[in-house]
């Protein structure tokens, strides 16, 4: 108690000093949440742009399927499948999905397109995909139309109500073709979906393929970002070697690395204002001591362990440190909480560029706990570490030169 | 009864290449209640004497006893608790602690010996009130005159009960009435408690007061002298 009173009178001794080095730790905290807020924030909307765009958190497939994106590598969504999945309390959807390359020709004009065999409900569920049709209409359960993105409906000088021939390569060597009126257009906000995208629904997609009651792939989503790798090592578990389980990142390593890249920056800029409230700490600390030198060895000269006097300078740089940390903490909260809930738009070319990528053009904020926590847990280390140099300097002290100082 | 005894102390520093020989083969016994000053010019060994005598420094040669103890035997963290519990000092710059109020810088030296709290209050008004700043117990250092500070600080210096009391030039930055003042409770602390002071000066009027005085020169006793 001794030591603590000491401590915290101590650092009140040059209030504008301790202010100053307080203010370098309170704006350090803000910048740093603010920082990291900020990732987290355009992180998950990047993920949930990439999950709920298309890949969803999880995948299962045939276990050739990624490497060949072959028609031959289908399988068949059994009910013991299915209730392996839906058994998994943290799985919120699962969406079946057929999907291959087709020849798409109108008139004159072929293209090559993405064809998405899909039940459309349960695919709007996840995707939204109803929102993007600008013309038309979006599909039914029992459609035999298919919908298509814009640029490949230009290309091919398609309109509404046309109807498009459709070749591509059925299961195990079958042909696949077929007549497809148009009944909607899409317009996605990323221009390369804009390119190729076209769905049918997942019945017509296997008489297409000739692959009765087979899927490419079973999308899912899960309650929480949180959940996405326990649920795929549990899957991996049940389903056992006849099918692969992927995650969003590994179907999309692109998100991926730009994702880990940014954080790389984040963490040379974090490493940079650590650095210089450590330094604004470090020589806070060393002026402390250099002007109570002569008072520190008169402490020990009258009888106070070493050890004891190292704790109450130990306090002191703890005291300012858990200050400057509480009081940024204290502003960062409800200044983090009110950007979560008010991102920053973004006008002009870069917010085109979001636009271009599906994004909406803001800066997203997220509230994540470790957001905080993380802060406050560096810049303390950041003080315990600096209060080692006291501590040093006490533990070395000499009572008869500290007298003459 | 002999508080402190010296025999053939020695402290030489090695300065670079040359050798100091600061205090050299003194022989000294204090007793009890003595009120004694050490005096001499400049650079004698007056302070590197007293700093022995306090354990704050180690001597090259010859032994220090102090009751039972020999001093320079004690490992530095037993010769912190010695000091706490055997030795008082009042510094010439006072020294005071400025964050702490005049009573808890008396207050401060029975906490370190980790006396109660009820023992601490009293002992710390008491010795306040004895060097007659009973009213100023709650002013902080820089709310006092030099003189009040240097009170206090013989305040503190007897709060241990120790065995003696080390003064270094302690008037060195008074005023002729404050030095008078001080000189006074420390001689009326001596004649009626049978306190133990040991000053080292260059202050005539200290010298006067002081009923033993220890002349030094170049590291040696030139004189020994009781009134």
């Amino acid at each position: 108690m001794q030591a603590f009173k000491l401590a915290w009178r101590n650092i009140w001794r040059n209030k504008r000093r301790t202010l100053i080095t307080v203010a370098s730790i309170f704006f350090g905290v803000i910048l740093s949440t603010l920082m990291s807020s900020m990732q987290d924030g355009t992180y998950s909307k990047m993920i949930d742009n990439v999950v709920s765009f298309y890949s969803g958190y999880i995948q299962i497939h045939h276990p050739d399927y990624w490497e060949s994106k072959s028609i031959d590598d289908l399988f068949v969504p059994t009910d013991s499948l299915q209730n392996k999945l839906s058994d998994n309390k943290e799985v919120e959807l699962i969406v079946p999905r057929m999907e291959s390359f087709a020849l798409m020709s109108y008139g004159l004009s072929t293209k090559g397109g993405m064809l998405i065999g899909i039940e459309p409900e349960a695919e709007n569920e996840l995707t939204k995909l109803e929102q993007w049709v600008k013309k038309g209409r979006y599909l039914t359960e029992k459609d035999d139309g298919i919908i298509m993105a814009v640029n490949l409906a230009k290309n091919l000088n398609v309109q509404l109500g046309d109807t498009l021939a459709l070749i591509s390569q059925g299961y195990h060597g079958y042909s696949a073709s077929g007549l497809f009126p148009v009944v909607g257009i899409l317009e996605f906000p990323s221009p390369a979906m804009n390119n190729f995208g076209t769905y049918i629904t997942l019945d017509r997609a296997r008489e297409f393929f000739s692959a009765p009651d087979m899927v490419t792939s079973m999308v899912l989503t899960v309650t929480d970002y949180d959940e996405v790798y326990p649920v795929k090592h549990t899957l991996e578990k049940q389903l056992g070697q006849n099918y692969s389980v992927m995650t969003w990142d590994e179907m999309d390593p692109v998100t991926k690395q730009m994702i880990e890249g940014d954080k790389g920056q984040g963490i040379i800029m974090k490493g940079i204002l650590y650095i210089l409230i450590g330094f604004g700490v470090f020589s806070t600390v060393i002026m402390m001591i250099a002007e109570r030198r002569k008072e520190l060895g008169v402490m020990v000269a009258v009888g106070m362990r070493k050890l004891k006097l190292a704790k109450v300078l130990f306090y002191e740089t703890i005291l300012i440190g858990v200050v400057g940390v509480l009081s940024g903490f204290a502003v960062s909260v409800p200044l983090v909480m009110w950007m979560v809930h008010n991102p920053i738009p973004l006008t002009g070319e870069v917010a085109d560029i979001y636009e271009e990528f599906g994004m909406e053009p803001a800066i997203y904020f997220g509230a994540d706990s470790m957001v905080f926590l993380a802060q406050i847990l560096i810049v303390f280390g950041i003080t315990v570490l600096v209060s080692a140099y006291p501590f040093t300097k006490i533990m070395k002290l000499k009572v008869t030169q500290s007298l003459r100082a | 009864m002999n508080v402190i005894e010296v025999k053939n102390l020695e402290k030489t520093y090695n300065d670079s290449e040359v050798q100091v020989h600061a205090v050299q083969g003194i022989n000294l016994e204090i007793e009890e209640g003595e009120f004694t000053a050490i005096v001499g010019p400049s650079g004698c060994g007056k302070t590197t004497f007293l700093n022995m005598l306090g354990g704050l420094d180690q001597p090259s040669v010859g032994d220090i006893r102090i009751g039972d103890t020999l001093v320079h035997e004690l490992k530095p963290s037993e010769l912190i608790d010695f000091r706490l519990h055997n030795i008082g000092f009042v510094f010439q710059a006072y020294n005071l602690i400025p964050v702490l109020t005049a009573k808890e810088n008396v207050e401060f030296i029975m906490q370190l010996q980790g006396r109660d709290k009820t023992e601490r209050d009293k002992r710390a008004i008491d010795l306040l009130t004895e060097v007659g700043l009973g009213d100023r117990i709650d002013s902080r250092p820089s709310r006092l005159s030099g003189g009040q500070q240097q009170r206090v600080a013989v305040a503190r210096a007897l709060a241990s009960k120790p065995k003696f009391v080390l003064a270094d030039e302690p008037t060195a930055n008074l005023d002729s009435k404050s030095t008078e003042t001080l000189l006074d409770i420390m001689e009326k602390l001596n004649k009626e408690e049978n306190i133990t002071f040991i000053f080292s000066t260059h202050d005539m009027r200290v010298v006067n007061k002081a009923r033993r005085v220890v002349t030094l020169e170049d590291g040696k006793i030139i004189s020994d002298e009781r009134k």
